[in-house]
């Protein structure tokens, strides 16, 4: 056992995929109710992180424990928001039939709800706002309000650790706020850890307690100011990178060879 | 003159109605998934079970059932493998017609087996098919039964499904073998060629005028049945094919569903 009061913690995790090391040495603890953003560019690890977190993934070394235990073992303790797909399935469904498809969905039998299960979605669905959408087909909801469904997805059962992956993907602006303000209001509700990935950092920086950050097959967790500057960042990457400041608004960029 | 004077209108009735049954459910969940395609390709498969099974002087309805089943279940296991394969998948089907014609061609009462398995002979189902297709429909009822809640779920949010501890490639075996046997069973109404117009046609068509699960299952079964039994008895009057009538009126009611959803989205839009 390793730290059994943390909601997660990884201690020297290699993950491989297709015989490439895509992580490395990657060691980090997130605390029960902390918000911690996964941040890195495309290609960096940070889906496949979440799939070892979440057990479906095997490390090639290293352990995780989620909540002091295996991640099988704590699965209902998980809730997950996974990458949107593109081309999804159902789209003639309503939000409410969708959401319900999760409600206990690994039970063998009929898709028939119990009284607890529906009273269970009609909350996941009031907590993201999505009662409005509940009778509306799929097909019909834009992106932003198909991520509140999976984010009511991921809340049924009440979960202790929220991972999810690249929620403010094809977003804009504005609707990423939302989100990011709402898993925010949800994670001091119910005092739930959250593990946010997204490529940019900037629409979780009023939000995030730390930062988790991959690159270069590694990664380095702190505050944003330890983590997010030039010389951590180019001891990360292997080659210079450099921080620049635009009012609230920060940005990594390849620097220049010295 | 009542048609139900008849013993052979009885038993294609009987038969017609746990076919449409089967056929609407399974069908359902064919279309949510979006793999419509695999019951296109049992049935083609299917016809090599049915002729191999003549030529060795077996009833053709166990080759169809072995030979589907077992294609369902291999389609399952290569899962993401069949993907983008169309010339392939293409060429085996093909071939498995090619093969039944064959195996037909060895057999003597050629002409007639070719056309019944083709097209369907549901007039001529006998006491004993009739057994035989509600003990294959109750057992497909129930494998669906037991699996279309995790199904549901692996079909809406795989990765999620996935994390929450179900086996995807194991459900989608299970499926696609529940869907092989429904497509033998709708073979032997409507023929292996036109298993498409009762699996495919009511539960599409029900997804495009309801949101809602069950509104949509409970349709797809409805469409089923009023296609079966108005095909059987306009073709009881007018001595045309039942499956062309069945055909008929499945296009017929997909297109009306089709036009009720659109009518639905420009009101959305005009009252928007
Ligand atoms: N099934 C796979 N086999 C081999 N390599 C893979 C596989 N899936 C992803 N990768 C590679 O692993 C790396 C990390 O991918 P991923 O975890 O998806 O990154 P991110 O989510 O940060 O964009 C990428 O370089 C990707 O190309
Ligand atoms: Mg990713």
């Amino acid at each position: 056992m390793m730290q059994a009061d943390k909601a997660a913690a990884c201690h020297g995790l290699r993950i491989e995929l297709g015989g490439r090391v895509v992580l490395e040495h990657v060691s980090f603890a997130i605390e029960q109710g902390e918000f911690v953003g996964l941040l890195g560019p495309n290609g960096a690890g940070k889906t496949s992180l979440l799939r070892v977190m979440l057990g479906l993934l095997a490390p090639a070394a290293g352990q995780v424990e989620i909540l002091g235990g295996s991640p099988a073992a704590r699965r209902s303790a998980i809730g997950y928001v996974p990458q949107i797909r593109t081309n999804p399935a159902g789209l003639s469904l309503s939000a409410r039939d969708f959401v319900a498809a999760a409600a206990g969905g690994s039970r063998w039998g009929l898709p028939i709800l119990s009284k607890s299960d529906r009273a269970d979605v009609e909350q996941a669905l009031d907590l993201v706002g999505g009662a409005a959408l509940a009778d509306r087909p799929l097909g019909s909801l834009s992106g932003g309000e198909r991520q509140r469904l999976l984010l009511a997805q991921a809340l049924l059962g009440r979960p202790r650790l929220l991972l999810l992956d690249e929620p403010l993907v094809n977003l804009d602006p504005h609707r990423q706020r939302d989100v990011v303000e709402l898993v925010q209001k949800l994670q001091r509700q119910y005092k739930l850890a959250v593990l946010f990935s997204a490529h940019d950092l900037n629409p979780l920086l009023g939000a995030m307690d730390r930062v988790l950050y991959l690159g270069g097959g590694q990664a380095v967790i702190g505050n944003v100011g330890e983590v997010i500057n030039g010389p951590v960042l180019t001891r990360l990457y292997g080659s210079p990178i450099e921080v620049m400041h635009a009012g609230a608004r920060i940005f990594v960029v390849p620097g220049a060879q010295p | 003159m009542s048609m139900f004077q008849y013993d052979f209108m009885d038993n294609a009735f009987a038969a017609a109605s746990i076919v449409a049954l089967v056929a609407g459910l399974v069908g359902y969940f064919l279309v949510l998934r979006a793999q419509t395609f695999a019951g296109h390709a049992l049935a083609h498969v299917g016809f090599t079970g049915a002729t191999g099974a003549v030529l060795i002087g077996v009833s053709p309805l166990w080759g169809l059932v072995s030979v589907t089943i077992a294609g369902g279940i291999l389609m399952g296991f290569l899962g993401e493998k069949l993907a983008h394969r169309d010339v392939a998948i293409g060429i085996v089907l093909s071939m498995s017609l090619g093969l039944g014609l064959l195996f037909l061609h060895f057999f003597t009462a050629y002409a007639t087996q070719v056309t019944a398995l083709l097209f369907g002979n549901v007039l001529g189902v006998d006491l004993p098919t009739l057994r035989a297709l509600a003990v294959l429909g109750l057992v497909s009822m129930a494998g669906l039964a037991v699996i279309s809640r995790p199904l549901l779920f692996a079909s809406l949010q795989p990765e999620l499904a996935e994390a929450k501890g179900l086996r995807l490639r194991l459900l989608s075996v299970l499926f696609l073998a529940i869907v092989g046997l429904a497509t033998a069973e709708c073979a032997q109404i409507v023929g292996v060629l036109l298993v498409f117009t009762l699996m495919v046609g009511p539960a599409a068509a029900a997804q495009k005028i309801t949101s809602r699960l069950f509104a949509g299952l409970t349709l797809a079964v409805l469409f089923a049945l009023i296609e079966a039994w108005l095909g059987l008895t306009l073709a009881f009057y007018s001595n045309w094919p039942s499956s062309f009538w069945i055909t008929a009126l499945s296009s017929l009611i997909y297109v009306l569903c089709l036009l009720a959803a659109s009518g639905r989205t420009r009101q959305h839009a005009v009252g928007a």
